[in-house]
């Protein structure tokens, strides 16, 4: 009973130390990293690396006009991450079902994943028409297609044998294999490349946008900002595209969680 | 149950091998690695087909048997899903065969307490320890009701304590079943504690060497273990799996003998 409770005093006591032990130090450098940067900056690089004071002015002074980009590029890049998944996915369950399909696929999407494909950019502006989001969604979909489609093909391949053999002693069918064991083994295998997607997706609809369409987004501000010698709004863009990114991605981290939430436990241990 | 069985092909794992086990009888496998029990295993359980020689339980053969659904299996992992907490992990076979809901709660609940794991329906297969999820394995499996259980050395990951434990257990499950079991064991003291017969292999070929009849009274209890009876008999196991034929043997040796 003492022991109980001492216990469990203890556990919420170790939760806090737990964690500050995990993010208090990454915050520390964070903050000493902005610091050094804004003293260092103060002085004679102040145009190409403004110090993060001027930064900050430039985003408030451009709230307006950043906002409205940040959605911009945020929904070309989510409308690729959607494309690029769906596609991803479709294909993984085709070439996991079908032997010959893997054969064909799997090493041509191997492949692919080490072309530099952002070269595509150009191509892909002129295709789908270079002031439409399609254009760049394309683009940040193609990046996001090969992680998923491999590591989806993986997951519902990848299975224990044994537990194929206990479906089989109980004469299962494939259908009820492939809800009972390949979708629950590939899910996570799916988060992993959803999270490696996001990251890709924002990459794409930037780099689309670098290679032209409409002002205001985030890639074209940078860009115009860079070309006037407004390093602070140039830097004011990136920062606020990464935030974007990061929101992105702690949302699927979020989703991830929630659906495998009786597995972490055996993940983390 | 008719149960003739033989087995043999182009590698031979298998050689003139042939076993009538009855309904209710607790038969194990034993012998050196590679002899072929595990396979013999899979053969009935239509796991594997072999080149020649059939399996038959309850007049069918063995593959009808699986589609029937009369074979719970249990491997020597315990292959639980670990996106499936306990009850989930129970649920399974019979989400597969469809059962009715209410029926299929009651079943799962059943089996769960059979194998005394009560307290624990919500936890996840990490949570357990080996012998608990070798439990569930057990409780899984038999939640089909199946006619034959076949056991694949279930406890051969587990330390000595907790497989007599589980020995003891498995021997209750049987008594309140009455399912027909095949038992594949490395363990001699194991084959003779939980058997009614224990047949003994020999490698390349896999064949029957002897089969010991085990006429230790039921229920068997830890003085079992400590009986004069049960050292004899694994006394007799232990010298037919030497290759010599034990000459206290009383078993009928119903095998027959090398084929080739």
């Amino acid at each position: 009973m003492t022991a109980a409770v001492h216990r469990s005093s203890q556990t919420t006591g170790s939760t806090v130390v737990n964690w500050l032990s995990r993010y208090g130090p990454p915050a520390i450098v964070f903050l000493g990293v902005i610091v050094i940067w804004e003293l260092v900056a103060a002085g004679s690089g102040r145009r190409v690396i403004p110090p993060p004071s001027a930064i900050a002015d430039a985003l408030l002074a451009n709230a307006d006009m950043l906002r409205r980009s940040t959605l911009a590029t945020f929904y070309e890049a989510v409308g690729g991450l959607v494309i690029g998944t769906a596609a991803g996915v479709a294909v993984a369950f085709g070439s996991a079902r079908w032997v010959t399909a893997r054969a064909l696929l799997l090493p041509v999407g191997i492949a692919a994943s080490a072309v530099p494909i952002i070269a595509l950019a150009p191509i892909l502006n002129n295709w789908f028409g270079v002031l439409n989001p399609l254009s760049k969604m394309m683009m940040a979909a193609l990046l996001v297609f090969f992680p998923v489609m491999i590591n989806v093909t993986r997951g519902l391949v990848e299975v224990q044998p044994a537990s194929l053999e206990l479906m089989r002693s109980y004469a299962a069918g494939e259908v009820d294999v492939l809800r009972k064991v390949r979708i629950p083994n590939m899910l996570p295998f799916f988060f992993t490349a959803l999270k490696i997607g996001t990251t890709l997706s924002f990459i794409g609809a930037l780099v689309g946008e670098y290679f032209g369409g409409t002002s205001e987004v985030l890639g074209r501000i940078v860009l115009t900002a860079m070309s006037g010698g407004r390093f602070d709004l140039a830097w004011a863009g990136i920062l606020i595209g990464s935030i974007a990114a990061i929101v992105a991605y702690l949302v699927v981290s979020l989703v991830e969680r929630m659906v495998l939430r009786g597995r972490f436990g055996a993940r983390t241990e | 149950m008719l149960f003739p069985l033989t087995g043999g092909g182009s590698t031979r794992a298998l050689d003139g091998i042939s076993l009538t086990i009855q309904p209710g009888e607790f038969v194990s496998l034993i012998g050196p690695s590679g002899c072929g029990k595990s396979t013999l295993l899979r053969i009935v359980g239509d796991l594997i087909r072999p080149t020649s020689g059939h399996v038959e339980v309850n007049g069918k053969t063995a593959q009808q048997a699986r589609l029937d659904r009369d074979y719970g299996m249990v491997f020597q992992a315990p292959v639980l899903f670990d996106w499936r907490t306990v009850e989930a992990n129970v649920r399974l076979p019979l989400e597969v065969m469809r059962t009715q809901r209410g029926e299929r709660d009651r079943r799962v609940r059943e089996m769960i307490e059979l194998v005394e794991l009560g307290g624990f329906l919500r936890h996840y297969p990490h949570q357990l320890s080996g012998g608990m999820q070798q439990r569930v394995a057990i409780a899984r499996a038999l939640a089909l009701q199946p006619a034959l259980l076949l056991m694949d050395e279930p406890f051969g990951a587990l330390d000595e304590m907790t497989r007599e434990r589980l020995n003891t257990e498995v021997l209750r499950i049987w008594t309140q079943t009455r399912t027909t079991v095949i038992f594949v064991t490395h363990s001699i003291p194991e084959a003779v504690f939980l058997s009614t017969r224990v047949v003994v292999m020999s490698a390349r070929p896999g064949r029957f060497t002897n089969i010991v009849e085990i006429d230790l009274p039921q229920p068997r209890t830890d003085q079992t273990r400590e009986s004069e009876r049960y050292f004899e008999l694994v006394t007799e196991v232990r010298e037919s799996l030497r290759g010599r034929r034990g000459d206290t043997s009383d078993a009928r040796l119903r095998a027959e003998g090398p084929a080739g």
